[in-house]
């Protein structure tokens, strides 16, 4: 009889502290989701005020007290945008470069990560220690001697400078590709092997489809880098008509710095392509990254 | 090396061979864009040139104008470093608060996962021309809600005490890449170790300083180095917001570089600047790669 009082008191003490779990873990996802919507609602207020800027009429845009949505959005701005700067030019710029740094990163990078995932041979330790202190070394020490270099073969004002790195191997996304055939059992690769694959037949039978997450990571990290780049354009190329979208829209700031209605819109569109790659690639893309494991 | 190479079977040379033939567009690669322009910049960095006519050896006399009488040296470095010392910690401890919220086991934390990093992919320009607008001294969204609470809000970027923490705020906007990355880190540490301490006692702030913290060292350090560089590295910002200004307050170094080579065309003297960014990032690299061992944990 003791027992049972005492079973049925601790199963009773039991029940109501799983009340009390699932009460404070309620309360406590509220708390959390209140957070984080009030610190997502701050992170995206520069971009939710470029594009209820870029719905206003000329003369709301410097009215005070500013309005948070324009009561009739004006559409037209963007049609406006469209016609005033080269934006539909310079943003074919744009893809024209990150689709020809894509096929160069596609081409180089498996080859390269091949080599050193799968083969031996003397000092290749030593090179990919090399290939490693490469990603440390910033490109501004590139820009003088390039440039001297592309002078003299008459590449300036050409779109080659801004393509021919990516045809010889990003060493981030080869660092990144080597890790990952590493995962691949070898076993797949002897099985080819034994039914009459060579060496280049086995990269593009078993390895380069199975490579897939890495590869979405080359694609979409080229897409970024090559459509946000700066620097590299603005000394590399000359005339306004080969402009990038960057490049672009920093200089339409300094001739038309009154139209911030247009402008805003303008900038909006720049990024939506990039916005739209990352939907589409961001569950890929945090699983690829993982995969480099950042251990020692 | 090469007694190895004898000592290979006829197999064992073959893949040897495949593998050099794999790593050759790295190699070259390696020669035109690291090796080349590294060793050229050594050499113009002595020269006085100007692209049009060639080169003029001038020993050290570069080196000697940068570290003597350069005032523009000398404010453009201090600069980039208050931006460094200024934007670099604030990165990486709310980049560390952000992964770990973000880390949470709540259902639905995807949606906010992409949000957050949507900063982090944008172009520097598209940021840039967005933060001017958003930080405009009469009509922006800062300044505005500063006025609701009754605030006179700062001149932000056209403000010679503001405009560098600007740009430093805009950076920190970025944070959400710092999160992502200790994400992928917070998600390697092993669940049971938890477990275990859950089952010892140790209460949540006990397990973060003793398990997550020490397990995360090796992410922290991954990220110290490449916001590090990242940092010193800072240009596009200035280029398009401030042009250097307002008084050289964020004339960082690389936009020094810039202007030296590209507008005055002092070739020479840029390769010296140039080559001085490479050796203090690459000291700073060391430096916290040295100390490393003090404070990074490695599990085997």
């Amino acid at each position: 009889m003791k027992t049972d009082a005492r079973h049925f008191g601790i199963q009773r003490q039991l029940r109501r502290s799983a009340a009390q779990k699932r009460a404070r873990r309620v309360i406590g996802h509220a708390l959390v989701y209140a957070l984080m919507t009030a610190l997502a609602l701050l992170f995206m207020l520069p971009i939710f005020w470029m594009a209820s800027t870029s719905l206003k009429l000329p003369r709301e845009i410097f009215a005070w007290p500013p309005e948070w949505i324009p009561s009739t959005p004006q559409w037209g701005n963007y049609a406006e945008a469209f016609g005033k700067y080269p934006l539909a030019r310079y943003m074919l710029n744009s893809a024209i470069l990150v689709v020809a740094n894509v096929i160069g990163g596609l081409i180089s990078v498996p080859i390269i990560a091949y080599g050193f995932a799968r083969f031996d041979f003397p000092f290749k330790h030593v090179l990919f220690l090399l290939m490693l202190s490469t990603m440390m070394v910033p490109g501004h020490i590139k820009l003088i001697p390039m440039f001297w270099l592309y002078q003299k073969l008459e590449l300036i004002g050409t779109y080659w400078p801004l393509i021919l790195p990516a045809y010889f191997g990003n060493p981030f996304f080869v660092f990144l590709m080597t890790q990952f055939i590493r995962t691949i059992p070898r076993e797949l690769d002897d099985a080819a092997r034994i039914d009459g694959a060579g060496a280049w037949g086995i990269l593009y039978r078993i390895i380069i489809p199975l490579c897939r997450p890495a590869l979405t990571v080359v694609v979409v990290f080229t897409f970024v880098w090559v459509w946000n780049d700066f620097l590299e354009p603005i000394i590399f190329l000359r005339d306004w008509d080969s402009y990038p979208i960057s490049v672009g829209l920093a200089f339409f700031q300094g001739r038309y710095s009154v139209e911030w209605h247009l402008f805003m819109g303008a900038t909006l569109v720049s990024i939506i392509p990039i916005l739209v790659v990352y939907f589409f690639a961001q569950k890929h893309l945090i699983g690829g990254l993982a995969s480099i494991g950042i251990k020692g | 090396m090469l007694s190895s190479w004898r000592n290979m079977t006829t197999q064992e040379r073959q893949a040897a061979k495949t593998g050099y033939l794999a790593l050759s567009p790295w190699m070259i690669g390696f020669v035109i864009f690291y090796a080349f322009p590294i060793l050229a910049t050594v050499y113009f960095s002595m020269t006085q040139w100007t692209l049009v006519d060639p080169p003029v050896w001038v020993g050290l006399d570069n080196y000697a104008r940068m570290f003597t009488r350069d005032p523009l040296f000398v404010s453009s470095l201090k600069a980039t470093t208050l931006f460094v010392a200024l934007s670099l910690p604030l990165k990486l401890v709310l980049g560390l608060m952000l992964a770990l919220l973000l880390n949470l086991k709540v259902p639905g934390m995807n949606f906010f996962r992409t949000v957050f990093f949507i900063p982090a992919v944008i172009s520097g320009v598209a940021v840039s021309l967005m933060w001017i607008w958003f930080l405009n001294p009469d009509t922006g969204v800062v300044n505005t809600l500063l006025h609701y609470i009754g605030v006179q809000g700062p001149y932000w970027f056209w403000d010679r005490d503001w405009a560098l923490p600007s740009v430093a705020i805009m950076s920190i906007w970025k944070v959400g890449g710092a999160a992502i990355i200790y994400l992928a880190g917070l998600q390697n540490i092993p669940a049971h170790l938890y477990e275990a301490a859950e089952i010892d006692g140790a209460g949540k702030w006990r397990r973060f300083w003793r398990i997550t913290l020490p397990l995360l060292t090796p992410t922290l350090f991954f990220q110290l180095i490449i916001e590090l560089i990242d940092a010193f590295k800072i240009f596009t910002e200035a280029f398009v917001i401030t042009k250097g200004g307002p008084l050289k307050a964020t004339y960082f170094f690389l936009y020094y570089f810039y202007e030296e080579a590209f507008r005055n065309f002092n070739m020479g003297y840029a390769s010296a600047l140039a080559l001085f960014l490479l050796a203090v990032i690459m000291g700073c690299t060391v430096f916290v790669y040295r100390t490393s061992d003090r404070w990074v944990y490695y599990e085997n």
